[in-house]
């Protein structure tokens, strides 16, 4: 008797299951088209922050270099490297040092 | 169709720089989308931020990131409910170039690769499909990373890089099936929309194991509380991996490749892998440390009525909630220390929302003497896993779990 019941109040549950679903979840789906906002900060003036402007702010705003925590000198070189040889940021060998330095000076040891 | 999608996109510009140009009379410095500061306790700082509402539908959130978006859950949102709601879901993105506007007619999932048939799948094929749903917690690998020390750069999160939804879609197995997963496949590999703004950049992808893949649980999820997903949240599709790591958890899912061999992408073999060891644990500059994909979530708690530094009055009782999850096992109980962590009493649990779900517990504590002290939540889940004492460290910033302290006095 009581096997007979259990499958009976599984459906049911599961009948009660499915309609709260269908009454809430949408059955179809709406296009979507929005807009992102652009960032307002920006960066400190110093040595090097044109290069920063041009090499790191393609891929990220300056925000993200903002919020870092004070990091030393070796840090920040391995950083700019990983941004330069694993996410392939276009930045030029030669432009490594001054861009490393600007953001020692701004984020780095006092 | 396309002159339409022009008009509602050059009105919504229009809108937008209306709005600035009112905000713009009020105050001249501030964005105008940028509306509150917040400071989050980050040792060493900096922990100001923005709070925006300036995000396509999403109400007040963190700005931790404008491009790509970074954006963190007020922490007194979890005060509210165990679901996190829609507009308040945090949101992060890997690359920048993520398309702004999804038609739904003309969206296609391919599943290719190690398969019988190809298939391109509308959205209509995708929801006609049997109708799964589940609550899981969503939560970033570097959730809190804000918190390590010593400090690790990346997204500097506080505790609010996560969220619990009630999912619902279809189960990733039944699309398998549908294309017919052939023998000797491994892997199957998931991607989005999003692009890297460089050439060269590694697209974001991930691979679960292909019976994880198959275990009925992992879904294609076509809405989040009900309502279709916010697109900065994945609109149209997003895989939903219970317990495991938001990074598995991709967002406007637009591909799935099964594969006959590990895969080795960047974004599987480099980047999001931890010490394969007990907490992820290691030290800083550590030599010789195994490293293996980051994968399943670990359990946390959090007081969420009462924050560091409250004065609570003596001798009478106060209640004291927060939120709960058990990673991949459920909550089996969370326990409460009002004496940094001397003693523990457990607490009564709420509602159970399934094994993937943030779970509400609540106690009451009657201090009697004045003084301070350290409220302590620990949460052991369904596995026997307890939160640690100690705070792991590893060199991302990933899976800290650690047992949340909030320092009270009592007057």
């Amino acid at each position: 008797m009581k096997r007979k019941i259990l499958p009976l109040a599984l459906l049911a549950g599961a009948a009660l299951v499915s309609l709260a679903v269908q009454a809430k979840v949408p059955t179809s789906l709406k296009s979507v088209d929005v807009t992102l906002p652009e960032s307002t900060r920006a960066l400190p003036d110093g040595p090097g922050v044109d290069l920063v402007h041009d090499n790191c702010l393609a891929c990220h705003s300056a925000g993200m270099i903002l919020a870092q925590p004070t990091m030393p000198k070796a840090a920040w070189e391995a950083e700019v490297n990983k941004m330069r040889n694993v996410f392939k940021a276009p930045i030029d060998a030669k432009n490594v040092p001054a861009i490393v330095d600007y953001l020692t000076a701004v984020k780095g040891p006092k | 169709m396309q002159n339409q999608a022009f008009i509602s996109k050059a009105l919504t510009r229009r809108r937008l720089l209306g709005q600035a140009g009112i905000a713009g009379l009020t105050a001249l410095a501030a964005p105008a989308w940028a509306q509150t500061m917040v400071t989050l306790p980050l040792p060493g700082g900096p922990g100001e931020r923005s709070v925006t509402t300036g995000f396509p539908q999403k109400g007040a959130m963190i700005l931790q990131r404008t491009r790509p978006p970074l954006l963190e859950t007020p922490f007194e949102v979890f005060d509210k409910g165990v679901f996190t709601p829609n507009d308040r879901f945090f949101v992060r993105w890997h690359w920048s170039v993520i398309p702004t506007s999804i038609d739904v007619d003309s969206f296609r999932l391919n599943v290719h690769g190690h398969v019988n048939q190809t298939l391109s799948l509308t959205l209509k094929d995708i929801l006609a499909l049997p109708r799964v749903e589940l609550a899981a917690v969503n939560q970033c690998s570097g959730n809190s990373r804000g918190f390590f020390q010593p400090r690790v750069p990346g997204g500097e999160w506080g505790n609010g890089a996560m969220g619990n939804a009630r999912w619902t879609g279809v189960r990733l197995k039944d699309v398998l099936d549908r294309a017919g997963v052939k023998p000797g496949a491994v892997q199957v590999r998931l991607k989005g929309l999003d692009t890297p703004p460089v050439p060269d950049g590694p697209d974001f992808m991930k691979s679960l194991a292909v019976d994880h893949a198959r275990d009925g649980e992992v879904m294609i999820a076509y809405a989040m509380n009900g309502e279709q997903l916010p697109l900065l949240n994945g609109f149209p599709l997003r895989i939903i991996v219970p317990g495991w790591y938001a990074t598995y958890w991709v967002k406007m899912l637009s591909d799935i490749e099964v594969l006959d061999s590990p895969d080795t992408n960047f974004w599987m073999k480099t980047a999001y892998t931890i010490p394969d060891t007990p907490h992820a644990d290691m030290k800083p500059g550590q030599a010789d440390v195994k490293m293996i994909p980051i994968n399943r979530l670990n359990p946390r708690s959090f007081i969420t009525n009462i924050t560091s530094g409250t004065t609570i009055p003596a001798g009478k009782p106060a209640p004291v909630h927060g939120i709960a999850f058990g990673g991949d096992s459920g909550v089996k109980r969370v326990d409460f220390s009002a004496d940094g962590g001397k003693t523990w009493h457990a607490t009564h649990l709420g509602k159970d929302e399934g094994k993937y779900s943030l779970r509400r517990w609540e106690t009451r504590f009657t201090p009697t003497a004045k003084g301070n002290y350290t409220l302590m939540v620990r949460c052991t889940n369904n596995s026997g896993e307890a939160q640690p004492a100690q705070a792991n460290w590893n060199p991302a910033g990933f899976m800290r779990n650690i047992i949340e302290s909030t320092p009270v006095s009592v007057a």
